[in-house]
């Protein structure tokens, strides 16, 4: 960066001290503009390559890597010279300076002899050279389509309908209960508090994988597996991200309103309902959202506990198994895969700043 | 607070009947109470499984028959120390976490570093962009990568060509860059470490900054004397998260290569091991080992980590 040379005044014109300010101002603007410009567009290039496959038809994809990028037919005219109809290939032709689209009737290596389209009766054009040089005509044709198509052979609707019901359930387990475990933290005096919390927030760190298999074989035991209860009774008892975001919330609450209403008779359930609860939707709304998007996109849960039950698997779970059975349909895998993340995506953009707000909540005050 | 309830207690017992909860008592018992979702779950499904694991470890138990346990000492350990899928496995492990955790740990910084940058215009826009691909399924994204990263018609290879390399990798086909290729498909994750970073860069003190600049000192020194060491806590919180996540790589390496680890097993990760030993072939015994040994190396890794982070991390609150 340091490299990058300031564009200096003419010495001719002799600039005030103001003006130096404002261009190096505008240049330094400029520049990381478009240094951000530039990582935004690499960012997003996935997203591009996966609208242009899941819009594009197995023709065009047979194409292989010469294929047009964007969903393209090729052009075709279907010409009758008064015997028969033939199906022939249209061509970009450089002809006197202009480029004309033609349909080609007899292709050698040194002429073809083309129809137009626009006028099939008139005399054929004679064009000297070899046709394999010349550029096959695209149009535009999107084939919107696939979507359908995916939706229906994946049964989205079962997809989707599984997926919110897990979701849901466990957005109301793990509210229910981290709102009461972070009450607890933010405001009682228990005994060994602090430890208690270390421990709480040492969860972060535990690799998964430590309690996985007794707590399947547990579920087994008992006769949970292939049901979805293993993927949402959990949630009822609280979890260290979402206890540690409400109680930071809450411990900035004033006490004063707690005291006021401790003295007015209420119980401690009375005053979390009434007094804390009221003034935290923003922190509940935030760890039901994180919740219920990090519900639908996982996929470790589902993949082991509702192995063979198809009739019961979640969208991440069914896209997969989709995709791999139809690995060959490009189109289809991408369209799944863009109809799977539709829903977290407009979630995010529409409550975005409970997202952000969550976030810096949890990661900042360590 | 806990102090108000002490001169109640001093009251003389005999003036009441029933002697009544102190107010202090009282609180703690509701304290307990509305603790309890966690601690009950804390024990059945942290604390218990944990010693269960281990406890499983010793011995040979299969899920499919469950009346036939077996202890069998050591054995289980032995066999992952001679176990070369289990050795190689480990390789792939750290070499990948090797090759990921600078980007995981310095991407964040840079782009919170720029959403920061006063020069930038449309700030909420980028934001917005760069933290979008980490609320992506992972199903999505590895779909949307792997097709991004098709060494055929993929966009990332056309643009390789474009720009003049004839011969861009097969990223996903070859044991040399399948590394890279999910390196590349961690970029998408870093949203959430973005913010967190961005987050700390802006409650830096500008009084910080501006004692630089009347002492002489330029951005570049400024980022690297006063950024750096400000925002290093948060540093270290990504870095241990990294870690500990790299350590349960499975989802991506899973999909992207059909739960084979292949090309030549270049992708076949430790918990992918751990899954086919768990669930395919439902040696639950074995399985528990290896977690335990994950576990073990999680725990003396984030020991070194923060032993070190003594010499690097400032906390400005002195804590």
């Amino acid at each position: 960066m340091a490299a990058i040379s300031q564009p200096r005044p003419h010495p001719s014109v002799i600039l005030s001290p103001y003006f130096v300010r404002q261009l190096r101002k505008f240049t330094a603007t400029s520049l990381v503009t478009l240094f951000g410009s530039m990582l935004a567009f690499i960012y997003l290039l996935p997203f591009g390559n996966m609208m242009t496959i899941a819009l594009r038809d197995q023709e065009s994809l047979a194409g292989g890597p010469d294929s047009p990028i964007l969903p393209m037919k090729q052009l075709f005219y279907e010409y009758n010279d008064g015997q028969r109809v033939q199906r022939l290939e249209v061509f970009n032709v450089p002809i006197d300076g202009e480029v004309r689209q033609l349909a080609a009737l007899i292709k050698r290596r040194t002429s073809v002899v083309f129809i137009d389209p626009n006028d099939p009766t008139a005399e054929p054009i004679v064009w000297e050279g070899n046709w394999r040089a010349l550029q096959p005509a695209y149009v535009f044709q999107a084939r919107w389509e696939n979507f359908p198509e995916a939706w229906q052979m994946i049964d989205f609707p079962l997809l989707f309908r599984n997926t919110f019901v897990i979701a849901f359930l466990g957005m109301i387990g793990t509210l229910l209960s981290s709102i009461s475990v972070a009450y607890a933290f933010a405001r009682f005096p228990i005994p060994g508090k602090n430890w208690l919390f270390i421990v709480l927030i040492g969860t972060i760190i535990l690799p998964g994988q430590v309690t996985l298999i007794p707590t399947y074989a547990f579920f087994s035991s008992i006769g949970w597996t292939g049901t979805w209860l293993p993927l949402i009774v959990p949630h009822f008892f609280a979890n260290a991200y979402n206890v540690f975001l409400l109680r930071q919330f809450f411990m900035t609450l004033p006490r004063e309103l707690d005291e006021a209403a401790m003295i007015d008779g209420a119980s401690p359930l009375q005053i979390l309902l009434y007094v804390i609860v009221p003034q935290s939707w923003a922190a509940i709304v935030s760890v039901g959202l994180f919740h219920f998007v990090w519900a639908w996109n996982d996929y470790f849960g589902p993949l082991i506990y509702l192995l063979g039950k198809p009739e019961l698997q979640p969208i991440s779970v069914g896209v997969q198994i989709f995709n791999f059975r139809y690995g060959p349909r490009p189109e289809l895998v991408q369209a799944t895969s863009l109809m799977a993340m539709l829903l977290p995506i407009l979630l995010f953009i529409l409550a975005q700043r409970f997202f952000m707000r969550g976030v810096v909540i949890t990661g900042v005050e360590k | 607070m806990t102090s108000v309830p002490t001169p109640l207690s001093a009251e003389p017992a005999a003036v009441r009947l029933h002697k009544p909860l102190s107010l202090l008592e009282q609180q703690k018992r509701w304290g307990w109470l509305f603790l309890s979702p966690w601690l009950i779950g804390f024990f059945v499904f942290t604390l218990i499984p944990i010693v269960a694991s281990l406890i499983f470890s010793f011995t040979d138990f299969y899920l499919t028959r469950p009346e036939q346990v077996k202890f069998v000492g050591l054995n289980n350990w032995a066999k992952l120390f001679a176990d070369p899928l289990t050795l190689n496995s480990l390789r792939v492990t750290f070499g990948f976490a090797l090759l990921s955790l600078p980007v995981a740990i310095a991407l964040p910084v840079l782009l919170a570093a720029l959403l920061n940058s006063k020069y930038l215009i449309g700030k909420p826009f980028f934001r917005l962009l760069f933290y979008l691909p980490y609320i992506v399924p992972a199903i999505s994204s590895i779909f949307i990568w792997q097709a991004f990263l098709n060494g055929q018609t993929g966009w990332l290879n056309r643009l390789l060509r474009l720009i003049g390399i004839a011969d861009p990798p097969n990223w996903l086909g070859h044991e040399f860059w399948i590394g890279p290729a999910m390196v590349l498909m961690g970029v998408w994750g870093v949203g959430n470490a973005m913010l967190i970073t961005l987050a700390t860069l802006q409650g830096v003190p500008q009084e910080l900054y501006d004692a630089a600049k009347v002492d002489g000192a330029g951005a570049v020194t400024a980022f690297f004397k006063i950024t750096l060491p400000m925002i290093s806590p948060v540093i270290f919180y990504n870095l241990i998260l990294s870690v500990i996540g790299l350590l349960q790589y499975f989802v991506v390496p899973y999909v992207l290569t059909r739960g084979t680890g292949n090309p030549n097993g270049a992708a076949y990760f430790f918990n992918m091991h751990l899954y086919r030993t768990a669930f395919l072939f439902q040696d639950m015994g074995y399985g528990a080992t290896m977690a335990w040994f994950i576990f073990l190396i999680a725990i003396v890794l984030t020991i070194i980590l923060f032993a070190t982070s003594r010499r690097w991390v400032y906390y400005a609150g002195g804590e």
